[in-house]
C-alpha cells in the first residue's frame, strides 16, 4: 500500500520516541530524522533503524524538500516559529508537537471540525493537555464544566531540556486547550515535576467546576472517554473512581507508556507521540483518497 | 563573597495565607504592610501562598486576587519594598509583569530542589524588568549538599542575585543548615538565604546556624504566621539577633506591638506545633500541606498523621496537593478492607 513520506524535526525525547511509534504506522512512511546535534542518541537511533538523519535542522528540509509531505516538529516552542513559516512555504503539513500553537489544537478523542479544513499547521497542544482535555470534555458534554483545571505531574527524568526552557508556554497552551477543545469557560493548568527514584508514572489529576452536577452521567461519560483514549495510548486510565464533592468533579488518571524509548513511567511522552502520530494518520489517509482519485 | 548587610523579609503575607486558607482581605494586608513599613521591615513578600498564579481548587482559591493585594501593599509601604513568589509551573512571566506594573521589585523564584532549570525563563526576564530576581530551592531536605549547590549555581547562572535553601518541610536540623548553607557560600559568588519552618520547634535555632555561615537574605513570619507551625517567628528572631549584637535597623518594639495587635488576630487556631504541623517536619512533608491533609482526613475518616507519613514515603515535592485526596482515598479503600 502506499503511504504518505513524514519526516521528524527534533531528536530529543518526543522526537525519538515518535520515532518508534511512526515505525508502526501503515499509512506514515517515516523517511528522516532532523537534529541539530550529530552526536545525539536520537539521531544515532535514528540512523541504526535506517532513517536518514541529518543535523543541519530546518535547512535538511529546504534542501531536500522531497524528504516528506507531513513534517513532525518537537523542537521547541520558539524553534517551532520559525519552523512553522518555512514548512507553510514548503507546502508541508507541519504536526507541531510544541506548545507553539500556532494552527489548531487537536485531540484524537475530541471531534473537530477543523479536519475537513484545508490545514498546514495543527498543534498537539501539551502531554498533560492530551491526558486531561479528554476529560473534561467528556464532563463538559454532560454537565457544562465552567471552570476546568488540571494538574500534570511527571517524572523529572521525561522532562527534557525543551519542556523546561517552555516551561511557560506549557501551562498557557494547555489552560487555552481546556477551554477551546474541553470546552470549559475557563481553565488553568499546573505542571509539576517530581524528582522520586524509582521514577513515578504520568499522573493527572482534573477538576471540573460543573452546572449540572449529575453523578451518574458524569461518571459514564468519563469512563467511556477512557476506553476512547486507550484506543491510542493502552496505557491510560483512571487511578480511581471520580470523587464528587459540591460542584467540584475530581478525576484522577495515570498515563503508562508504551516503553519505546523511555521506560513506562514516561506516559508524558508517549501520550504526545502516540496522539500525534493518529492525528497525522487521518490525514494521511485523506492525502491518500485525494491522491488515488486524481 | 564579601558579606552583605542582613535583609530581613517578612513573610507572613504570602507563607501565612496557607494558615487562612488564603482569604486575606484588602484591608488587612493594608494593616500588615502600613505597620511593618512603619517598623522598617525591609522586605514584604505578598501572594498566593503557592505564589502567582496560585489561586486554584488545587491548593485553594483567595478570596481577593493578589494582584489586588499586591497593589494595596505598595500603596502603604514608604520604605519597604513588596516582594512576590513564583513557582514556574504554576505561575507565568505573564503574572510576574503583572505584579512588577503595581510596583513589586523582588521576586523569588521557586523550584524543587533538583529542578531549577525550570526557572531560566523567570529569573533572567525578572532581571530584563529591572526586579532583583532570587532563587528559592524548595524542599531543601531531601537533596544531598552537593546536589544543592549544583542547582544553586545553576540559578546564579541564570541571573540570581541570591539563591535561598529553603527548609519547606521544616525538616533540617541545625548542623544540616550549617553545612548547606557553608557550601552554598563557599561555591558562589551571590548572596545565599534561609528560609525556615518551624514544625520542629528549630525554626529559629536554624536561622540562626544560617547566619552564622553567612547567610544574608532571611525570612521570617511575624507570630510564626505561615504554613504548618509557621516560619521563623520575625520578632523574636530580631530580638535573640539583638542581644546578639546584630543590629537590622527594625525596630523591635513595633515588631512586637504588631505582632500582638494585628497579625495576632488574623490567626484562625493556633501556630503552635501540634501533631499534624510536627509530623510534617518528622516525615519531610511540605507544610502547606498540612490543612489539606486535616481536611481529607475528616472527609475519609483518617489519622492526617497517616496521610503525611504515606506522602513522606512517596516523596512527593511542593504542589502536589492532589496527592493528598489520592493517597486519602487510597487509605480509606485499605482501612474498609480491614474492617
Amino acid at each position: 500500500m502506499e503511504k504518505i513520506k513524514a519526516a521528524i524535526i527534533g531528536s530529543g525525547n518526543i522526537g525519538t520516541d515518535l520515532m518508534y511509534k511512526l515505525e508502526r504506522s501503515d499509512v506514515i512512511e517515516l523517511t528522516a530524522v532532523i537534529g541539530i546535534e550529530p552526536e545525539s542518541d536520537g539521531l544515532k537511533r535514528a540512523k541504526e533503524r535506517g532513517y536518514q538523519a541529518f543535523s543541519t535542522g530546518i535547512q535538511a528540509i529546504i534542501d531536500h524538500p522531497e524528504l516528506a509531505d507531513i513534517v513532525f516538529d518537537a523542537t521547541s516552542a520558539k524553534a517551532h516559529i520559525h519552523h512553522a513559516e518555512v514548512l507553510k512555504k514548503l507546502g508541508k503539513l507541519a504536526i507541531d508537537l510544541t506548545p507553539a500553537a500556532i494552527g489548531p489544537f487537536f485531540s484524537p478523542a475530541v471531534s473537530s471540525d477543523e479536519k475537513s479544513r484545508e490545514l498546514d499547521n495543527v498543534n498537539m497542544i501539551t502531554c498533560g493537555g492530551q491526558a486531561t482535555i479528554p476529560i473534561v470534555h467528556a464532563v463538559n458534554k454532560v454537565a457544562d464544566v465552567t471552570y476546568g483545571e488540571i494538574v500534570a505531574t511527571i517524572s523529572s527524568l521525561s522532562a527534557g531540556p525543551g519542556t523546561r526552557a517552555n516551561i511557560d508556554e506549557f501551562t498557557i497552551t494547555t489552560r487555552r486547550g481546556i477551554e477551546e477543545v474541553g470546552g470549559a469557560d475557563q481553565g488553568k493548568a499546573l505542571i509539576i515535576l517530581n524528582p522520586a527514584d524509582p521514577p513515578i508514572l504520568m499522573r493527572d489529576t482534573i477538576y471540573c467546576e460543573v452546572k449540572n452536577m449529575d453523578e451518574k452521567a458524569i461518571q459514564e461519560s468519563i469512563e467511556n472517554m477512557v476506553e476512547t483514549v486507550k484506543e491510542y495510548v493502552p496505557g491510560y486510565r483512571l487511578k480511581q473512581a471520580p470523587l464528587f464533592e459540591g460542584n467540584v468533579v475530581t478525576v484522577f488518571v495515570e498515563v503508562e507508556g508504551a516503553g519505546d524509548y523511555f521506560p513506562e513511567y514516561a506516559g508524558n511522552l508517549d501520550i504526545m507521540t502516540a496522539a500525534a502520530t493518529r492525528v497525522a494518520e487521518d490525514f494521511a489517509r485523506s492525502m491518500l483518497e485525494k491522491k488515488s482519485l486524481i | 563573597m564579601t558579606k552583605k548587610p542582613i535583609q530581613i523579609t517578612e513573610v507572613c503575607l504570602r507563607d501565612g495565607s496557607h494558615t487562612v486558607a488564603h482569604q486575606f482581605t484588602v484591608e488587612q494586608v493594608r494593616n500588615v504592610t502600613r505597620a511593618l513599613d512603619d517598623a522598617g521591615m525591609h522586605y514584604i513578600e505578598v501572594s498566593h501562598g503557592d505564589g502567582l498564579g496560585g489561586s486554584t481548587v488545587q491548593y485553594g482559591k483567595s478570596l481577593v486576587n493578589e494582584m489586588e493585594l499586591i497593589e494595596a501593599a505598595v500603596d502603604e509601604c514608604t520604605n519597604s519594598k513588596v516582594a512576590v513568589l513564583l513557582i514556574p509551573g504554576i505561575g507565568t512571566m505573564s503574572e510576574l509583569k503583572q505584579a512588577h506594573k503595581l510596583g513589586a521589585k523582588l521576586v523569588r523564584v521557586a523550584t524543587h530542589s533538583t529542578e531549577a532549570d525550570v526557572s531560566a525563563q523567570h529569573i533572567s526576564q525578572a532581571r530584563e524588568l529591572g526586579m532583583e530576581a532570587l532563587g528559592f530551592l524548595m524542599m531543601a531536605h531531601s537533596v544531598p549538599v552537593d546536589k544543592l549547590v549544583e542547582q544553586a549555581k545553576l540559578m546564579e547562572s541564570y541571573g540570581a542575585q541570591a539563591v535561598y535553601v529553603t527548609d519547606s518541610a521544616g525538616a533540617l536540623l541545625p548542623h544540616q543548615v550549617s553545612e548547606r548553607i557553608k557550601a552554598l557560600r563557599g561555591s558562589l559568588d551571590i548572596e545565599v538565604g534561609f528560609h525556615a519552618h518551624n514544625n520542629l520547634s528549630l525554626a529559629v535555632a536554624n536561622t540562626l546556624a544560617a547566619i552564622e555561615e553567612g547567610a544574608t537574605r532571611i525570612d521570617g513570619a511575624v507570630r510564626c504566621l505561615g504554613a504548618g507551625a509557621g516560619n521563623t517567628q520575625t520578632e523574636v528572631l530580631l530580638a535573640v539577633m539583638d542581644r546578639m549584637g546584630m543590629d537590622v535597623g527594625i525596630d523591635l518594639y513595633k515588631m512586637m506591638d504588631l505582632a500582638e495587635d494585628i497579625v495576632g488576630p488574623l490567626i484562625p487556631g493556633t501556630q503552635e506545633i501540634k501533631k499534624g504541623s510536627l509530623a510534617l517536619g518528622y516525615a519531610g512533608v511540605y507544610s502547606s500541606f498540612l490543612l489539606h491533609s486535616e481536611r481529607a482526613a475528616a472527609r475519609f475518616g483518617l489519622d492526617p498523621r497517616d496521610i503525611l507519613m504515606e506522602l513522606g514515603k512517596m516523596k512527593v515535592v511542593g504542589g502536589q496537593e492532589d496527592m493528598i485526596l489520592d493517597v486519602a482515598a487510597e487509605l480509606a479503600k485499605k482501612e474498609k478492607v480491614r474492617v
